[in-house]
């Protein structure tokens, strides 16, 4: 299978520190691929250098064969890659509607002067470009929400939002980070095959960044396992589960010995009340 | 022990209250405005901020008690209002009786005598006691209105401003009227005195706001659904209708107004045509850009070279050629200014272009450019607009004559500088709905996601840069033609501050805002002469009241509201939840 993004030796230092070193990766097309590690293990500096809002110190990031690690973030965004947020990023104060609106902006053409002379082809396009936001915000589940401000939408609604504002960027590749992050078990299933059906109905190529194992474990074909910046595993789930490096980076040496599966269930356990704390 | 609370709260809302009447004297209010009467023969309008001082004194402590005690209870309101009068009326006249016996003007440069004698009502030391019996009375004037239900009170209040702005603006009043014909004349000497109102004028303009605003309270919700039941034509025929009364009265204005008033509007307008460019700069894309005024002088002094027939005058071409030309050249030092500090935000921005606006000041005004610029004599000889064709240059100092209507007076410069701003609200507001009006909020909102969504922030940015600077540029080409001369030192500092300050009162973001900003910022103070001196003062104070009663502005743009009640929007969906 032809891969879509491919990176080669990426390092991204941040004074003294190596958040990622030189890792090699390869998302292959249509794929849903997963990024797991312990906190800090460098997983969101990985998606800043392929988004390009931090430029990779070292190493080539190749996205249908093109080397978009100079790029600046719009220009990649133009080229198919689209990505959410950990902490969820909508534009508060616009209603749903603008917010897919704007996701839409590199697709539409007309000039601040023809908009400010209202020539029909404005208009036309901006039709269009409403219908297709509708559109957009119908597939991800909110139809007749379009009005509501982002910020009074409730929280699964937010995240769902920011997954349609990313499609409107017609992307290829899409990059979710931590999309299930905060959800109860019932909304994580429903999360899933939502994913799963962007990636079946839209042919979207899928990278997630995942803390919650049943997600990740249940959605993935592949996962790649980073830790201390460090690439330590990758493959398919049932070979991540059964890596002895893995269950050390996450549980220390001691658990190594003990089932991938406990260990599993022990950490999402720990996640859940880190969550509930929060 | 809450009884003796209330009271101790009103004392201390009397004490607070004295302290402002004492600040107010002290600055020399007091003094100047008693040459100006609110209703002639009866109070100045000295007195009358005195007394409002001492009513509003009272009202706050009487609210005070009722929140104290959790209802409104009639005697005690009543007396802590009283009180608080008496309170701020006797540390009046504390001030004065300290006033008299110790020379206060080696520090205070307005403890003079006249002072005094307004506040005695001229008839010296002796004479202090009516202050506190005044002041509990307003107290209790105060406290009363908070006892007055709503129904009655929402009139009043209505009637007591709508008077006082009328009694402020009587003198404009009466000179417009006085220039019409017929009856008119006569109508406005009944009503409107030399200095204020006179005593028929306040209470028939009193007692008609008042009997409006209560029937208003009773038929005005019926009318507003009567209005929105109207089919969709209907309702667009009402606004066509209101449009055009507006655009009547607007051809009409400077024809009874006289000149004065419509230079006064013209440099409103002026202010309205760079609010609306720094509207889209800091209202649109949020970047707040101190040095606002350097388009303005960019847009002026291209105008000034190219059109003056004085010793500057480059190409003596005419004010149709000059103003697009002048346009240009602002957008295009808007894109200068903008390419360096693309990458700066907030706070350095703002600090950032606050040394571009000096540099330009600086650069014009300065010796080492005078062969071009004319250093710190300006540019002079800017030729009037003229509708028709123009003759030929003749030499330095002899402007080409007009064949055809000459655009020179201050009146017929209102026309254009009206068109203009009418010209670009619409622009803004096209600007705003469009593809790049929301690239601009997206950014506003948040830089990083607005360009991983593909929105090119280099271009994006430029673009709020270059047209916020093509509006002021226009906004100083009309200057320049209105003056006839430019002079580097009307390109203050100042300049750019007005103009983010009447965005910010009328209302961040907003069109409309920006018009009634301007209003109240650049025409009010222009049309009170008594107030101008204390322009700063009064400047301060309204932005910090703005900002505490109504951070939004006064005509918010939707998207302001939002932002700023979203706490109560919250509220209600969460008692929905429930």
């Amino acid at each position: 299978m032809a891969s879509i993004l491919t990176a080669k030796k990426v390092t991204k230092r941040f004074g003294g520190l190596v958040a990622v070193n030189s890792v090699d990766f390869a998302i292959p097309e249509k794929s849903i691929v997963s990024i797991i590690g312990p906190n800090g293990a460098g997983k969101t500096t990985f998606f800043n250098c392929i988004t390009g809002f931090g430029k990779p110190d070292e190493g080539e990031i190749l996205f249908e064969g093109t080397p978009i690690q100079r790029l600046r973030p719009d220009q990649i965004t133009r080229l198919g890659i689209s990505r959410t947020y950990q902490n969820i990023r909508l534009f508060a104060d616009m209603t749903a509607l603008e917010n897919i609106l704007v996701g839409e902006h590199a697709f539409l053409h007309s000039s601040w002067i023809s908009s400010v002379l209202g020539l029909p082809g404005v208009i036309k396009e901006e039709k269009m470009a409403l219908a297709e936001a509708q559109r957009l915000l119908n597939f991800v589940g909110l139809r007749g929400q379009g009005d509501m401000l982002a910020r009074n939408l409730p929280y699964g609604a937010q995240r769902r939002l920011e997954i349609a504002r990313a499609l409107a960027t017609k992307p290829k590749l899409l990059l979710l980070d931590e999309p299930s992050a905060g959800m109860n078990p019932r909304e994580s299933e429903d999360l899933t095959s939502f994913i799963r059906r962007l990636r079946d109905e839209l042919g979207i190529t899928i990278l997630l960044i995942e803390h919650h194992m049943r997600v990740v474990m249940g959605i993935s074909e592949f996962v790649t396992v980073l830790d201390y910046g460090e690439k330590i595993a990758e493959g398919t789930p049932a070979q991540i589960q059964s890596n002895p490096r893995v269950i050390e980076a996450y549980l220390g040496r001691g658990a190594a010995t003990e089932g991938m599966a406990t260990a599993h269930e022990r950490f999402s356990d720990k996640k859940n009340t880190q969550q509930g704390l929060g | 022990m809450k009884k003796e609370n209330f009271i101790w709260n009103a004392v201390k809302a009397g004490l607070l209250g004295g302290a402002i009447t004492i600040f107010i004297c002290l600055v020399g209010m007091t003094e100047i405005f008693s040459k100006r009467d609110v209703v002639e023969k009866v109070i100045t309008l000295g007195q009358f901020v005195l007394l409002a001082t001492m009513v509003a004194s009272g009202l706050i402590a009487a609210r005070r008690t009722s929140s104290l005690f959790g209802e409104v209870r009639p005697v005690r309101t009543l007396t802590a209002g009283l009180v608080a009068g008496l309170v701020t009326g006797l540390v009046l006249a504390l001030f004065v009786y300290i006033g008299y016996s110790i020379n206060l003007r080696a520090v205070f440069l307005n403890a003079s005598t006249p002072l005094y004698n307004v506040l005695t009502f001229g008839k010296g030391q002796s004479y202090i006691w009516p202050l506190p019996v005044i002041g509990a009375l307003g107290g209790l004037l105060g406290a009363s209105f908070l006892l007055i239900p709503d129904v009655y009170r929402r009139p009043l209040t209505g009637g007591l401003i709508v008077t006082f702005f009328l009694a402020l603006f009587s003198g404009l009043f009466r000179v417009v009227m006085i220039n019409q014909k017929g009856g008119v004349e006569n109508a406005a000497k009944y009503l409107f005195g030399q200095t204020g109102l006179t005593v028929e004028g306040t209470l028939i303009f009193f007692f008609a706001v008042v009997i409006i605003a209560f029937f208003w309270n009773f038929r005005g919700k019926e009318v507003q659904q009567r209005i929105s039941r109207l089919p969709k034509r209907g309702q667009l025929s009402l606004r066509v209708l209101g449009l055009l009364l507006i655009l009547y009265l607007a051809i009409g204005l400077p024809q009874v107004s006289g000149p004065f008033i419509a230079q006064v509007i013209v440099t409103v307008a002026l202010f309205i045509l760079m609010g609306l460019g720094l509207n889209i700069t800091l209202g649109f894309a949020g970047l707040l850009d101190l040095g606002f005024v350097a388009f303005y002088a960019i847009g002026a002094y291209t105008v000034g070279l190219l059109t003056s027939y004085g010793p500057f005058g480059l190409q003596h071409v005419s004010f149709w050629v000059a103003v697009p030309i002048a346009v240009l050249v602002a957008m295009l030092s808007g894109a200068v200014l903008g390419l360096p500090v693309l990458g700066v935000r907030g706070d350095y921005l703002a600090i950032a272009t606050l040394g571009f606006g000096e540099i330009v000041r600086l650069l014009a005004g300065s010796d080492f450019l005078a062969k071009y610029f004319g250093g710190p004599q300006g540019i002079i000889g800017i030729q009037k607009p003229c509708l028709g064709t123009l003759e030929a240059f003749v030499r330095v100092d002899v402007p080409r004559a007009c064949n055809g209507i000459e655009l020179g007076t201050a009146k017929d410069i209102y026309y254009i500088a009206v068109l203009s701003a009418l010209l670009l609200a619409f622009v803004a507001w096209r600007l705003r709905e469009s593809r790049l009006g929301r690239a601009w909020m997206a950014i506003r909102e948040d830089e990083d996601v607005a360009e991983a969504l593909g929105i090119n922030l280099i271009q994006t940015k430029l673009l709020a840069y270059m047209l916020g600077a093509a509006f002021a540029g226009l906004g100083g080409a009309i200057f320049a033609t209105l003056i006839g001369s430019i002079f580097a030192t009307s390109m203050q500092l100042l300049v750019s501050i007005n103009v983010v300050a009447l965005i910010v009162v009328g209302g961040m973001g907003s069109i409309p805002g920006v018009i009634v900003g301007a209003i109240a910022l650049i025409g009010m103070p222009e049309l009170l002469r008594e107030v101008s001196e204390f322009r700063f003062l009064f400047y301060g104070a309204a932005l910090i009241i703005m900002m505490l009663a109504r951070p939004e502005g006064l005509w918010p743009s939707q998207a302001a509201k939002r932002e700023l009640h979203h706490a109560d929007a919250e509220n209600v969906t969460a008692e929905h939840m429930i």
